[in-house]
């Protein structure tokens, strides 16, 4: 830990980091590309919705021949779908099969009978509606509606537009990865499922948020000084509260992983896989948007503005003068990532440049695109 | 740049940590005590874990109407069920249709099951409407004892001439007083009284009287009258059969016959003008306790067109002569209770009868849901298992307890000794959701699903997050070269704010999906809402008093190397330097 710790030292004081902004475009790029493959996946696989929000048949009997369980293979078996059965109290069975119409039913039924070994005529078969029906979706939609307004509304006042804008926009691309993972995976949708996605929803804004308040924090008063343009002090944000960011997210997982793999895999909870598996696709996703998305997009909006604009002339206004007068005092002696070196940054004037020698900018150079 | 928002106060000097942190203790204990008290040892289950009922309804078509069972009604029966069993869409009830007539509704062990079968059952047609004649239970021969008839005075209302009728039946109100009937009054009394005490924000009563042509119908014919007159006379309330079939299916646009209980065990039938004011005009109701009798009564606010219709009877009504000056207060068809009106009323209405806590709360429930399209009749009752398994839930208990296993030995390695006041956050925050899911299933039906239980882990380890920030927090403070103490009070506001920042996101979430949607959706609202406000209590009652109590010990503040607070390993700067580490950090925003 004491090398960790240390790094975290160094990662606060910016001795060490990762250009998170100046690599954004590669990240971007990531994205749009799994997000891309989440979408084809949803169109072309579509999602598999359940007994819940579609309907489907319900067999019932008065008569058990075999488990519960051995009935639900059965059933699955004989439909391909998803079953759920359930022990009456009557000592008889319920079994309930997802997406079947009457003619597909009555298939279902002749094979049900075959394999439980019942006289077709003791088994009722009837279509049912959904549980979850359009009203609770309807509901549910017009929920998520009025959130994400008061959400982006909040962060507007609370922060300001543009990281309503970049959280929003992280946001969906969580659910988007999320719900795209489902499509391709083929698992079957289910009450659970839309939980899970509803956790992540509050994960994903809630790990944005506190990105952002840090963001916040390092940039109050960045108009009055002439160091570092808007998109370094982001970058320098994140680095500093990486560990934080490393671990809050490692915590947030941990658990979840262990209801996949453990529970869901060893365990053989197939339940629990269906929902594990949208909340820890969705707490990655909402832990990686945060920080490879989320902040360099706010960082591009940021520096369309004009007061960014003409901080970041005076910036390399300056570098350049300080370049010219070819007295790179502290030459940047740490950077660690491989951002090309020599090409900025020598201390400033100010007389907070005494101390510039520990708070190398590893990313100044990305000053410098021009 | 941005608007400043909520914990920017005073910095953190907390003046006595000791004490929030017992009082905190103290909740806890009481909380755990209350759950063994109450013996609720283990959250309710939901219907996929434990199990439960289920009751098949089958639709009535009544004679008529068989167009009536089609599948916009179904759906729209479905939704009213389902709000009806859910309640606050914590209790995990399923409701859905099977085949063309029946709905299946589910219920998880441990509800109610008698309570959830009257709910569902239901119809709850509610009408409000003007009480043209009242008389003890037995059938009346024409005899002035048993009768009480309305004043002639009574003519300039729509209803007039149904009463008028029943007015040639001899009898004056004065007898009221004599007749069986007393107890009639004495309730209507009781709310009248209460009503009285609502808020009326009109005062004005006249003009209606004479303006009756507002009102809905139109004079009932002579031969209906004499009908309705025949019925009344037959009428014999103490008779169950009768008493259930007298006021069902009244057209609520004509005059009808109905029995209500006044007190318990005394039947008065009436003669009922035509509906005024119905169930879909209330928009919320509720049972409470009556202040001034200490009984059960429920409480009605109507909509913005239900106020004015309620204003326009009662001030009509409050111009009568008893016992013209009542309404009633109609339930499938029973007279739920009658109150007399003296004056005029808007907004709000009370229903008093004789309630108990029970029916007040199902009578609450059912008519802010609204009425069902249909009426039903129970098929069948049967239990039915967990679809589930015990085997799916400990499995997801057992994987989430080595998933927090995990989460513990990480911040071991990490955190060393500051670990301990995580672990220990940890522990109270999962005791406090633990007790209060308990204690929430016999108070709301709370119940939890299988994705209930992963969310609940979820949520621990969301916990967790906020310590981790406080300790970043506290960590960044050491390596710009403070002490412990001080860096534990400066960390604290602005770790404060960023956590109550998160938290109120996640909590707008929670809020906003509660107040709009119904069903699962709500009842994750509600553990998320739970869970969120739990992490503020915790952090803010437990973690930050605990750190600043630990902060002060020689192992933490002296920096020893298991602490995980020591200077040197968080690459701390020597004091030399540290009024330039100082600077430094504050450096990007002011250089």
């Amino acid at each position: 830990m004491s090398r960790l710790g240390s790094i975290g030292a160094r990662l606060y004081r910016g001795e060490v980091g990762y250009d998170f902004v100046g690599k954004r475009m590669i990240w971007y790029g990531v994205s749009i590309l799994i997000t891309i493959t989440a979408v084809v996946g949803l169109v072309v696989q579509g999602l598999n919705m359940g007994i819940e929000f579609k309907g489907g048949a319900v067999f019932t009997t008065d008569r058990a021949t075999v488990s519960a369980s051995e009935a639900k293979e059965y059933a699955e078996e004989a439909s391909g779908h998803d079953a759920i059965v359930q022990e009456l109290g009557n000592g008889g069975l319920r079994i309930q099969v997802s997406s079947l119409d009457t003619k597909e039913a009555n298939k279902v039924e002749a094979q049900l009978a075959e394999d439980l070994n019942i006289p077709q005529e003791e088994i009722a078969a009837d279509l049912v509606g959904p549980s979850w029906g359009e009203q609770i979706a309807n509901k549910a939609w017009t929920g998520l509606g009025i959130f994400m307004i008061l959400v982006v509304v909040y962060l507007a006042i609370a922060f300001e537009w543009r990281m309503a804008l970049a959280a929003l926009i992280a946001l969906v691309h969580d659910l988007t990865i999320t719900v795209g993972i489902y499509a391709l995976v083929g698992f079957e949708v289910t009450p659970g499922t839309v939980i899970g996605l509803l956790t992540i929803l509050g994960y994903s804004l809630y790990d944005t948020v506190v990105v952002f308040d840090g963001l916040k924090e390092a940039s109050k008063d960045i108009t009055k000084q002439t160091r570092w343009t808007y998109s370094e002090i982001a970058n320098r944000s994140l680095n500093s509260t990486l560990v934080r960011s490393i671990n809050t997210t490692v915590v947030a997982l941990l658990p979840v992983a262990g209801l996949l793999f453990i529970g869901g895999g060893f365990l053989g909870a197939g339940m629990l896989n269906d929902i594990s598996l949208s909340l820890f696709v969705g707490l990655a996703a909402g832990a990686y948007s945060s920080i490879f998305i989320a902040t360099p997009l706010v960082a591009d909006l940021k520096e369309r503005d004009p007061q960014m604009k003409a901080l970041k002339k005076r910036v390399l206004a300056k570098r350049a003068q300080a370049a010219a007068k070819g007295e790179p005092e502290d030459g940047p002696t740490e950077a660690v990532d491989g951002t090309e070196p020599q090409d900025a940054v020598p201390a400033d004037a100010a007389p907070a440049g005494a101390v510039v020698g520990q708070r190398r900018q590893p990313a100044r150079g990305r000053g410098k695109r021009r | 740049m941005a608007a400043p928002k909520k914990g920017r106060g005073p910095s953190g000097g907390q003046g006595k940590p000791g004490r929030t942190l017992a009082l905190f203790l103290i909740a806890m204990i009481a909380l755990t005590a209350g759950m063994f008290a109450s013996g609720e040892v283990k959250p309710r289950l939901g219907i996929d874990l434990a199990g439960g009922t289920t009751i098949t309804l089958k639709a009535k078509a009544e004679p008529g109407q068989e167009n009536a069972i089609n599948e916009t009604n179904m759906n729209t029966a479905v939704g009213i069920i389902d709000r009806r069993v859910n309640g606050l869409g914590v209790s995990e009830a399923e409701v859905q249709t099977q085949g063309r007539e029946h709905i299946i509704v589910n219920i998880p062990k441990g509800t109610n099951e008698k309570q959830a079968r009257e709910q569902v059952g239901t119809t709850a047609q509610l009408y409000f409407r003007p009480v043209l004649t009242v008389a003890g239970s037995e059938p009346t021969p024409p005899t002035p004892s048993a009768g009480s008839t309305p004043s002639a005075g009574a003519s300039a209302t729509p209803s007039a001439s149904a009463s008028g009728a029943a007015a040639d039946k001899g009898g004056d109100d004065k007898e009221k007083e004599a007749s069986p009937s007393a107890s009639a009054t004495t309730q209507g009394r009781a709310v009248t009284d209460a009503l009285k005490k609502a808020p009326t924000p009109s005062a004005s009563t006249a003009p209606t009287t004479a303006q009756s042509p507002e009102a809905p119908a139109p004079p009932t014919p002579d031969p209906a009258t004499a009908k309705l007159e025949q019925q009344f006379a037959a009428l014999n309330c103490a008779d169950k059969t009768q008493r259930s079939s007298a006021g069902k299916n009244a057209k609520p646009t004509e005059p009808t016959v109905a029995c209500g209980e006044g007190a318990p065990g005394q039947w008065e039938k009436y003669i009922l003008g035509p509906a005024e004011v119905d169930g879909k005009d209330v928009d919320d109701a509720q049972a409470a306790i009556d202040q001034r009798t200490g009984q059960w009564i429920v409480q009605m606010e109507f909509t913005s067109e239900g106020s004015k219709k309620f204003q326009k009877i009662t001030a009509r009504l409050s111009q009568q002569q008893p016992p013209m000056n009542q309404f009633a207060i109609v339930l499938d068809g029973e007279v739920v209770s009658a109150p007399s009106v003296r004056t005029t009323l808007s907004a709000n209405a009370e229903i008093s009868g004789n309630f108990t806590q029970e029916s007040a709360q199902d009578l609450g429930n059912i008519l802010s849901y609204g009425a069902l399209p249909l009426s039903f009749q129970e098929d069948s009752v049967t239990t039915v298992t967990a679809a589930l398994g015990d085997e799916q839930l400990k499995a997801g208990l057992i994987a989430g307890a080595i998933g927090l296993a995990l989460v513990i030995i990480y911040l071991v390695v990490y955190y060393r000794g500051l670990s301990l006041i995580a672990i220990l956050s940890l522990i109270a925050s999962a005791i406090l959701t633990y007790t209060i899911m308990s204690l929430l299933g016999p108070a709301i039906g709370f119940a939890l699903n299988l994705p209930a239980v992963c969310g609940a882990i979820v949520a621990i380890g969301i916990t967790a997050d906020s310590f981790i920030v406080y300790f970043e927090r506290i960590r960044d403070e050491i390596r710009d070269g403070r002490t412990l103490r001080p860096a534990v009070e400066r960390g604290w506001p602005r770790a404060r704010r960023t956590i109550l920042v998160s938290d109120f996101v996640s909590f707008l979430a929670a809020a906003v999906l509660f107040i709009v949607t119904v069903g699962k959706v709500q009842g994750f609202a509600f553990t998320l809402g739970l869970t969120t406000l739990l992490d503020v209590v915790v952090v803010f009652f437990f973690t930050k008093p605990l750190m600043t109590l630990m902060a002060r010990t020689k192992f933490f503040s002296s920096g020893h190397p298991w602490s995980g607070l020591d200077p040197k390993r968080l690459g701390a700067k020597p004091p030399l330097r540290r009024s330039r580490r100082v600077s430094a950090t504050t450096e990007p925003k002011e250089a």
